[in-house]
């Protein structure tokens, strides 16, 4: 066996897969990865199940160091700066870090989250299927906490495979697409409207429970108070300040706070990647639309594979090279997937 | 023909789960038409159902709408929310516990004060009533029981606690509580069980469902200490009474 050993890490890091999910009626949170498509995109690059146990990386940098042999990675989500002794990895591939060799990741740049998974998967002890780790209930494995240096994994010796890099889909700009509902009743067309012509932004205290987002107050029709009912990943509850949440992934599986407005699936990840700060709008879609989108959405992870090139197959974007630049960032030139340099076929 | 009851509400919470709302405040009867949608949706699975999440008032049913869609899942859904079913026959009943008062109650004396009687009154009224588990939720095991005793109704603390032991027995408002983790709550804390409602290694994991009826006893504070250490060693303590 080989071991990869967490040299350094920032807070808000911890082992994450698709979820805990048949025991919310129990009041078991659910969890898993904030960004479930760039959970996916990571594994299947390293030829994993989609939604099967990887290290979710909070927005500071973090190093992993190979030991007792070879061990096969893959990184993709919020795009960071990444090396191995110099030799720098681009998002979205694959990478082989020998015995003794350590994996450098940097600040995440426009984005929060990125996913390193491992080559045959994280191991650990399941909880109700899952690894995933809910620091408030002391659970996940092998750590049923945030990562911290020192922390290690025993994982299978690099298979050897050559190294891929995944084409994924231009990443959709514009609003963050919601359903109202369920208890958009609870507030009348004005301050529906506020709502959705509002531009707001991801408060910096917020956490994989709940984004709190700043703009304007949303006043209730009735008072704050209603009967605690069940909320989903995505669910926008507007508490008795009138500042809205959208609830993640370890959210409580009850609240009593009216939801104005639940974000559709495709979109829940996209939220997820929004940096504090960064100004933003939601969008009402009706029901048939959400649900299109999310069956392209299930389609899109099914499909993954298909869109594996080998990674020596890099085909450079001088525009996107030259965007980067302007934005300041030191970009390498190989470094496709950061700047999505494939067009969407 | 069989009878058929009010339609609820089919709330859309997003695009992969539905509310079925059978009323806006919290209402037996209500909560056992959900806890019946529940069993009958268990019994009769529909396809792309994933995960039902039953509430003092509504059943949050997840599915996958790459099996089904929103209106066809409704469709399906409303006339088994609208069947009359007979009254469940067999519920099973747990006997709790609890060491009242003290420093595992630091509100008993506090509620009996505005109550305006004395702390053992409350734990009479307390003990005496007939609880069924309306929902899970919150944290795991949190178990909300309806049937507290009217007399017992008192408003929430203005300040709600950021702590609050495992094993707390509190009220607030009109309902009654088993907490099974160290939460924050800001609810009145009559005592607390050496019973866990939720422990990890143990079978079964989870002790309460839906629907399950509740009663309490008072025991000792010296019992409280044994019974809590072989409830870490995951015996269940709690006495089970099928009725």
């Amino acid at each position: 066996m080989s071991r990869l050993v967490v040299a350094n890490i920032g807070p808000a890091s911890s082992v994450q897969d698709g979820g805990r999910y048949g025991a919310q009626r129990y009041g078991l949170t659910v969890s898993g990865a904030m960004d479930r498509l760039a959970l996916a995109a990571a594994n299947t690059l390293v030829g994993n199940e989609p939604f099967a146990a990887v290290v979710e990386i909070g927005p500071f940098g973090a190093t992993f160091t190979a030991k007792d042999g070879a061990v096969r990675v893959a990184i993709a989500g919020a795009p960071r700066n990444a090396d191995i002794a110099g030799r720098p990895v681009a998002m979205d591939t694959s990478v082989t870090l020998k015995d003794g060799e350590t994996l450098t990741l940097g600040f995440a740049r426009g984005g929060a989250f990125t996913y390193l998974a491992i080559e045959g998967a994280i191991k650990g002890e399941l909880v109700f299927g899952s690894l995933a780790v809910n620091a408030r209930a002391g659970l996940g494995s092998p750590y049923p906490r945030p990562l911290q240096a020192g922390d290690e994994f025993a994982v299978d010796p690099a298979s050897g495979a050559p190294e891929l890099r995944i084409e994924l889909p231009k990443p959709v700009s514009g609003p963050i697409r919601v359903v109202l509902g369920p208890q958009d009743d609870e507030f009348d067309d004005a301050n529906k409207a506020l709502f959705l012509d509002s531009e707001w932004k991801i408060s910096a205290t917020s956490d994989r429970m709940g984004y709190r987002l700043e703009g304007p107050a949303i006043k209730h029709l009735h008072g704050h108070n209603i009967v605690s009912d069940g909320t989903v990943n995505g669910s926008i509850q507007v508490p008795g300040n009138g500042a809205p949440i959208a609830l993640m992934m370890d959210r409580g599986t009850s609240g009593g706070y009216p939801k104005i407005a639940t974000v559709i699936t495709a979109d829940v990840g996209r939220l997820a990647q929004t940096t504090a700060g960064t100004a933003f709008r939601f969008k009402a879609v009706a029901m048939a639309e959400a649900q299109d989108e999310a069956r392209k959405f299930q389609q899109l992870i099914r499909t993954l594979p298909d869109r594996l090139r080998s990674s020596d197959t890099v085909e450079l974007n001088i525009e996107a090279l030259s965007d980067a630049n302007v934005a300041g960032y030191a970009v390498s030139a190989m470094d496709a997937g950061t700047w999505q340099v494939t067009a969407e076929p | 023909m069989a009878a058929t009851l009010s339609p609820p509400r089919l709330l859309p919470s997003g695009d992969s789960a539905v509310t079925v709302e059978f009323s806006r405040t919290i209402d037996d009867a209500a909560n056992e038409r959900v806890l019946a949608l529940d069993k009958a949706l268990a019994a009769a699975p529909i396809e792309g159902i994933s995960e039902t999440i039953p509430t003092y008032r509504s059943l949050l049913v997840h599915y996958d709408p790459g099996r089904i869609g929103f209106d066809a899942l409704c469709e399906k859904l409303l006339p088994i929310a609208c069947q009359k079913l007979p009254p469940s026959t067999k519920a099973r009943r747990w006997r709790i516990p609890v060491a009242y008062g003290g420093e595992h109650g630091i509100d008993l004396e506090d509620v009996a004060k505005a109550l305006n009687t004395t702390p053992d009154d409350i734990v009479a009224r307390h003990a005496s009533g007939d609880y069924r588990v309306a929902m899970i939720g919150f944290t795991p095991g949190w178990s909300y029981l309806s049937g507290l005793d009217k007399s017992l109704h008192m408003s929430r603390r203005q300040n709600p606690r950021l702590f609050t032991p495992a094993g707390t027995i509190s009220i607030g408002g009109i309902q009654a509580g088993i907490q099974c983790l160290a939460a924050p709550s800001g609810w009145h804390l009559l005592g607390r069980t050496p019973v866990r409602t939720y422990q990890l290694h143990r079978n079964p994991t989870f002790l309460t469902e839906p629907g399950d009826r509740v009663t309490f006893f008072a025991i000792d504070h010296k019992t409280f200490e044994e019974q809590e250490r072989a409830a870490e060693a995951g015996e269940i303590i709690a006495e089970q009474v099928i009725t």
